[in-house]
């Protein structure tokens, strides 16, 4: 009986698993195959070793988008982890109006990248927004281009990618922060440990898996950048907001040049499971130790 | 029987949707049935065009620029030649050289040369010019004086929609321009490192770069419509574009010489940066396919869709025999352009293949971006670009 189940079960997993092999292992090996040839619109089988790559890694605009996604990618996680927290520590006081501010810090997060990148690309304009208002209400001195400046341009995506991510952030928080247990508090107010200490010290430990959930989600929209880019400044100006999903997009279609995009692909495949790896093992162990 | 075909074009702004209708309307008062299918965006189009045509479910016609786009969908034996209606219309006497060669491969032609767009214009508000007491240069050197009265006299000099295939096309205004026919071909046929590496280059370079100082601060990620408007509103002396920006200004009702001004600039005499578009036919699956392209491909060389077509689109008829007197006063000047071979050039899409062209328009966007990169690194990145390629 329990054998006959086990064996349903798997069965009725054969075609999921089918998918998983021939879609995503099939394309990703498919991927590394063409990163390995000549191709450049159609695809071909003219091997050329590691040529692609030597290309890529040579190529300005590559290294531009390592570097910004590197730095965007530090940045945003550890912004919008302490804005969320700091968010939902705000509302955890109890406030009045407490469901308008959440729907409030919330809302961005329902926008797209395209929008989200549209409308701070206008805030930010040096001829609109922001900075046309401040000059309209007298301020003439006041200075706002960071958005076609090279050496802060990355810094606007910043920032609006943290003004889309941190009500997320709040939420998934947020309902770590209702979880803790109301005797911890009565402990921590008896010993006389101020609030400020108690959530730094006791509740930040207490909510490893909120910040785990939180810093995964973040990273995989790192790694996904691109309609944020696209949409605020298009990798502009000159190549100074690159990222490396463009890149990959940028030379698979418009550019006819689908062997240097498979290359890059296949680096940031290699990059991310760099980064994870390491991560699901440490927790597979941690996981088997607790079994233990 | 009405045959049926689905064209794929990335005609969606005003004039170019006007301009698709002409052969829309000639199509099907010639017995066929038009399915439009618009995608927004060159790349876009081309993208889908090309899976589709790969995947096996190709549409009856496609549209490319003329040059390189579909080099390997002939190579890959994709592609329906369209010798018949070539040798029966006569292309050979009819068509120039350069756009005829654009679309033959190994002695076939492979696509429907349907218009010739010069991409080096210069346009100018003429009231903007007349308040700075500037007038129409003739060389490079009275365009910065132009530009320096325009300035003076407290108007944007030159309107720029800042995006990186503007940039591009700057730079091969201003390659075409300085360093002439040879110069142009020099560096995105040949590609030649000694070109690039010579003093005549680094003149282009430097001249390219002093267009900065002409331009507002609000240029970056401007769309180059939005720059015409500039110039037809009078905030903006100068636009260089190529001559599709004149549907702009025939939508707000400017004539040019009345109210705006259009000239090519050379150094070297004529200069004029020769491009345009094409239809190409995936090999069709059915008799009824093909003879619904071979239809396609006469209509859309029909003298009077020609004529038609170029006055809303802003281009200029890829048939020499038509009569062009109905046309305006810039595609006049394109007209003499397109009839003297000493005056034209053949576009960056002829000359070079797409990956080459993106990788050489990253160097020049970082050049025109970044005012600390020398004119060395400049050259050094380019020869890399150009030749390093698979």
């Amino acid at each position: 009986m329990a054998i006959g189940s086990r064996l349903a079960a798997q069965t009725a997993l054969i075609p999921a698993m089918l998918i998983a092999l021939v879609v995503y292992c099939g394309s990703t090996g498919w991927t590394i195959w063409i990163s390995m040839t000549s191709s450049r619109m159609l695809p071909n089988n003219n091997f050329v070793g590691l040529r692609q790559y030597e290309i890529l890694f040579a190529n300005e605009r590559w290294q531009v988008s390592v570097q910004n996604l590197a730095l965007f990618g530090v940045l945003f996680i550890t912004l919008a982890l302490a804005l969320g927290f700091f968010l939902a520590v705000l509302i955890d006081q109890r406030v009045r109006a407490e469901d308008l501010l959440r729907s409030v810090f919330l809302y961005p997060f329902s926008m797209s990248f395209i929008v989200t990148g549209l409308a701070w690309r206008w805030l930010l304009d040096p001829t609109l927004g922001i900075a046309k208002i401040a000059h309209d209400i007298g301020f003439e001195g006041v200075q706002f281009d960071w958005l076609v400046r090279q050496d802060r341009v990355i810094y606007t995506l910043l920032a609006a990618a943290i003004w889309h991510a941190a009500g997320l952030v709040m939420a998934i928080m947020l309902s770590g922060l209702r979880g803790i247990d109301q005797e911890i508090w009565k402990a921590t107010r008896i010993d006389g440990i101020p609030a400020w200490r108690t959530y730094i010290f006791v509740v930040i430990p207490m909510l490893k898996g909120s910040f785990a959930t939180a810093t995964i989600l973040m990273a995989t929209s790192v790694v996904r950048l691109y309609d944020l880019s696209v949409a605020m400044t298009n990798g502009g100006p000159g190549i100074a907001s690159e990222v490396p999903a463009k890149f990959v997009m940028d030379n698979l279609f418009e550019r006819q040049n689908i062997g240097l995009a498979t290359a890059a692909a296949t680096s940031m495949l290699i990059t991310v499971v760099a980064v994870v790896a390491p991560l699901l093992y440490a927790q597979n162990r941690a996981a088997a130790r607790v079994a233990r | 029987m009405a045959q049926t075909a689905e064209v794929i074009h990335w005609w969606t702004s005003g004039g170019e949707s006007a301009a698709v209708k002409v052969f829309a309307d000639q199509f099907t008062k010639a017995g066929g049935t038009w399915v439009d299918t618009a995608i927004a965006g060159g790349p876009n189009a081309r993208t889908a065009a090309i899976n589709r045509t790969i995947g096996g479910n190709p549409p009856t016609a496609m549209q490319f620029n003329t040059g390189k786009q579909f080099d390997e969908l002939v190579e890959g034996g994709l592609l329906a030649d369209v010798d018949a209606v070539a040798a029966q219309q006569n292309w050979k006497a009819i068509v120039p050289p350069a756009i005829l060669s654009a679309v033959t491969r190994n002695g076939h032609a492979y696509a429907v040369p349907i218009n010739i767009h010069g991409q080096n214009w210069f346009f100018t508000s003429n009231a903007v010019m007349a308040k700075a007491g500037a007038t129409e240069p003739k060389n490079w050197d009275e365009l910065f004086v132009a530009l320096d009265k325009i300035k003076a006299a407290g108007f944007i000099p030159l309107a720029f929609g800042d995006q990186k295939g503007w940039e591009r096309n700057m730079f091969n205004t201003t390659l075409a321009g300085v360093a002439g026919a040879e110069g142009f071909t020099a560096f995105w046929g040949k590609r030649d490192p000694a070109f690039v590496k010579s003093a005549e280059f680094r003149k282009v370079a430097e001249t390219y770069r002093r267009f900065k100082a002409y331009v507002d601060p609000g240029a970056p990620g401007r769309n180059w419509n939005d720059a015409a408007a500039m110039v037809i509103q009078g905030k903006a002396g100068m636009h260089i574009m190529g001559d599709w920006a004149k549907g702009e200004f025939t939508a707000a009702g400017q004539t040019p010489g009345k109210d705006y001004g259009c000239f090519v600039l050379s150094n070297h005499g004529g200069g004029y940066v020769m491009g345009g578009d094409v239809f190409a036919f995936p090999k069709p699956k059915n008799a009824e396919v093909a003879k619904a392209q071979a239809l396609l491909a006469t209509t859309m060389m029909a003298p009077d869709t020609q004529i038609a077509f170029a006055r809303k689109k802003g281009s200029i008829p890829s048939r020499q025999d038509v009569d062009s007197k109905s046309l305006d006063l810039c595609a006049q000047k394109a007209m003499g352009f397109v009839a003297d071979k000493s005056k034209q050039i053949p576009a960056n899409e002829l000359l070079s293949p797409p990956a080459v062209t993106g990788a050489a328009e990253d160097v020049i966007s970082a050049y025109w971006n970044d005012a600390t990169m020398t004119t060395d690194a400049f050259v050094a990145k380019l020869v890399t670009a150009l030749t390093q390629t698979l």
